[in-house]
C-alpha cells in the first residue's frame, strides 16, 4: 500500500527535528535524555509487536533487553570481542533465548501466559544477579566500551551516539513497517482478533505467534546492547518487571498496535518525567492522575487516536464517492432515456 | 467429500457428540439441528479440527484427517464461520479480509524483509481475492466502512467472505442467521443458494427452521451428543423422535 502524500510529508519534517536536535539542545544532558528514550522507544517497539500486533502480553521483555546488554557487557569487557560482533550477538543471543522462551510459554493463553512471562522475566533477572562468575552479579558490568567507530565516523561524543542511536532506531521503525504492512503482520493482527478465527482461516498459531515473540526479543536484544554502549555500566535491575511496565506505558501512551505510538510514548513520557523532578518524590502525584486522564479520553493512545479519526474520515470519504458516482450513473441513465 | 465414523467426543464424563456417523455430499446444503447443549457445535469444532475426537474418523476428499489443527483443516479447504465473528474493528471491511486468502501464499519472513516480488505479488492477489468475495456476499458498496460500524447481518455476510477467501472446499457455518431479522435472513438463505450452486459443499447449524425447510437438501438431528434423525426435510419434520426432543408438538400440528 503506498504510504499518502501528507505522511511521508509529515515524517521528513519529524527525521529533520530529530536530526536537528543536538543543535538545539542546550546542553549534552539533554542530548543524553533523548538518546536513552530512543533507546527505550526501540525496546517498546520490539514489545509492540508481540502485546500491540499479534496481542500478547509479554512480562519478560526488560529481562531480554538486560539479556542483550550483559552480551555486550561481558563479551566486550570479560572476552575482548569487538564492540559490533557483541552488539549483533546480543539480537543473537536474545532471539536464541526467546525462541527457547517463546515455545515453552506460547503454549499458554491469555493471562497465563502473562504470569508465565513475568517468571520468565524474573528467572532471567535471578540468573544475572546470582550468577556472579558470568554476569559480576549486584556489582554489575563496568567500563563497557563505547562504539568503536565504523571507518571515519566515530562515536566519541554524546552528539555522535545520539546519531548512532537514532539511525538504530529508524532501521528498526523500518524493518517494523515491513512487518506489519506485509501478510505477515496481517496474520499477527488476526491472532490478536481472535485465536480461534485466525488458526479456521489458516494460520498456524503457534509458529506464527513464536515468530512474533522471537522478532519481539530481537528487538529488545539490540536495544539492550545499545543501551550497554551507550550507558557503559549494567546492573540487574535493568531485567526488572517494573521496566516492562514502563515499556507497557510507552506503548499505551503512544498507541498500542500503532508503528510510532512506542516512540512517541517513550519521548513523551520522558520528557513528562524529566520535567517533572523538581516535584522529587511527589512527581508521581502529578504523573499518575495525567496518566489516568489520558487513558480515559484516549484510550487507544495518542497515535490510535489519530489513526482512528483518519480511517473513519476516510471512510467517509470512500461512502461520499461511492454515492455520487452512483447517482452520476442514475442521472446518465436519465438522460440516455430522455435522448431515447 | 467429507465422511464422519462413529465420531464421539466425550468431556470428562459426559459424552457431547456420541457415535454419530453421517456424509456430506459435494454442493450439498445440510443442517445440523437439535435442542441447546445437544453437541452440534462440539460436532463442528470436531470437524474443524478445534478439538481432537476421543474416538472415530473423520475423512475429507477421500484422506483421514482424523486429530488435524484446524490450520491444517484450513489448507485442505475446510472454512468455518462462528457465531461472533471477532474483527479488527479499527480497520475497513477489505482490510479485514485479506488475511483470509493467505494460506494459499508462500512467502516467508524473508520476502518480508527484503520486500520480495512474490511478496507483493501474493499481497496483491489476496486484495483480489478480498474484493471478489466481498462482490460475491454483496458487500462491495461497504468495503471501505470501518467493521466496527457494520450491521450484524453485513458482519454474518463478512463472515461467509472470510471463509470464501480462503478457497473452501466446505463451508460449515455456525448460525449464520443468528440475530438478524426475517427478511435479512432470507436473503442469507439465497446467499447460501448461491454458495452451493457454486460447487461448494455447506454445512449449517441454525435455530431457524423456516429457514431450514427450505433451504436444506439434508437435516441431521442431534440430541444428548446422539444423532437421533438424518434425511430429508419433510421426513425429518415428521419423524416423532424429533417432535418430542425439538420441534415440540405446536410445530408438528403446524
Amino acid at each position: 500500500m503506498e504510504t499518502p502524500l501528507r505522511t511521508r510529508a509529515l515524517l521528513a519534517v519529524l527525521l529533520l527535528l530529530a536530526v536537528l536536535f543536538p543543535l538545539a539542545a542546550p546542553n549534552s544532558y539533554y542530548i543524553y535524555v533523548m538518546s536513552l528514550a530512543y533507546i527505550m522507544g526501540l525496546s517498546a517497539v520490539g514489545l509492540n509487536l508481540i502485546l500491540g500486533y499479534t496481542g500478547q502480553l509479554n512480562l519478560a521483555h526488560a529481562g531480554f533487553m538486560a539479556v542483550g546488554a550483559y552480551t555486550v557487557g561481558i563479551l566486550t569487557v570479560d572476552h575482548g570481542v569487538p564492540f559490533w560482533i557483541a552488539f549483533a550477538l546480543s539480537g543473537v543471543v536474545a532471539g536464541a533465548l526467546g525462541f527457547l522462551a517463546g515455545i515453552v510459554s506460547l503454549r499458554l493463553k491469555t493471562h497465563y501466559f502473562v504470569i508465565f512471562t513475568l517468571c520468565v522475566g524474573f528467572i532471567l533477572y535471578l540468573v544475572i544477579e546470582k550468577f556472579e562468575w558470568l554476569t559480576h552479579g549486584t556489582v554489575g558490568v563496568i567500563g563497557i566500551p563505547a562504539p568503536p567507530s565504523i571507518g571515519p565516523i566515530s562515536f566519541e561524543t554524546p552528539v555522535a551516539q545520539y546519531y548512532l542511536v537514532l539511525v538504530f532506531l529508524c532501521a528498526a521503525l523500518w524493518v517494523m513497517h515491513r512487518i506489519v504492512r506485509s501478510l505477515l503482520g496481517r496474520a499477527f493482527v488476526a491472532i490478536r482478533n481472535s485465536e480461534d478465527l485466525a488458526e479456521a482461516l489458516g494460520v498456524n498459531l503457534m509458529r506464527t505467534k513464536v515468530l512474533a515473540f522471537v522478532l519481539s526479543t530481537v528487538y529488545a536484544g539490540l536495544a539492550g546492547g545499545l543501551y550497554a554502549g551507550f550507558v557503559r555500566f549494567l546492573g540487574p535491575s535493568i531485567a526488572l518487571e517494573s521496566h516492562t511496565f514502563e515499556l507497557v506505558t510507552f506503548i499505551l501512551v503512544g498507541g498500542i498496535g500503532t508503528l510510532f505510538g512506542p516512540v512517541l510514548g517513550a519521548l513523551v513520557l520522558t520528557w513528562v518525567t524529566q520535567s517533572l523532578q523538581f516535584l522529587q518524590d511527589f512527581r508521581m502525584i502529578v504523573f499518575g492522575p495525567m496518566l489516568i486522564l489520558l487513558v480515559m479520553y484516549f484510550p487507544q493512545g495518542l497515535i490510535g487516536f489519530v489513526n482512528e479519526r483518519r480511517a473513519r474520515r476516510a471512510a467517509e470519504a470512500a461512502r461520499a464517492r461511492r454515492e455520487r458516482t452512483a447517482q452520476d450513473n442514475r442521472q446518465r441513465n436519465g438522460e440516455a432515456r430522455v435522448n431515447a | 467429500m467429507l465422511e464422519v465414523r462413529n465420531l464421539t467426543k466425550t468431556f470428562g464424563g459426559l459424552a457431547a457428540v456420541r457415535d454419530v456417523s453421517t456424509k456430506f455430499e459435494r454442493g450439498r446444503i445440510s443442517a445440523i439441528i437439535g435442542p441447546n447443549g445437544a453437541g452440534k457445535s462440539t460436532f463442528f469444532n470436531l470437524v474443524s479440527g478445534l478439538h481432537k475426537p476421543t474416538s472415530g474418523h473423520i475423512y475429507f476428499d477421500g484422506a483421514e484427517v482424523t486429530g488435524l489443527r484446524p490450520d491444517q483443516m484450513a489448507l485442505r479447504g475446510v472454512a468455518r464461520s462462528f457465531q461472533t465473528t471477532h474483527l479488527f474493528d479499527k480497520a475497513s471491511v477489505l482490510d479485514n479480509l485479506i488475511v483470509g486468502h493467505r494460506l494459499r501464499t508462500k512467502s516467508t519472513f524473508w520476502d518480508v524483509l527484503l520486500n520480495s516480488r512474490r511478496l507483493r505479488e501474493e499481497e496483491r492477489a489476496c486484495r483480489a481475492k478480498a474484493e471478489e468475495v466481498l462482490d460475491f456476499v454483496g458487500l462491495s458498496s461497504i468495503a471501505e466502512r470501518l467493521a466496527g460500524e457494520i450491521s450484524q447481518e453485513e458482519r454474518k455476510r463478512v463472515a461467509f467472505a472470510l471463509a470464501l477467501a480462503t478457497d473452501p472446499k466446505i463451508l460449515l457455518l455456525d448460525e449464520p442467521a443468528g440475530g438478524v431479522n426475517p427478511e435479512e435472513t432470507a436473503g442469507l438463505a439465497d446467499l447460501i443458494r448461491k454458495m452451493a450452486a457454486k460447487g461448494l459443499t455447506v454445512c449449517l447449524i441454525e435455530h431457524k427452521m423456516d429457514m431450514i425447510m427450505s433451504l436444506a437438501d439434508k437435516i441431521i438431528v442431534l440430541d444428548h451428543g446422539e444423532m437421533i434423525a438424518e434425511g430429508p426435510p419433510a421426513a425429518v419434520q415428521s419423524n416423532p423422535r424429533v417432535i418430542e426432543a425439538y420441534l415440540g408438538a405446536d410445530y408438528a400440528a403446524a
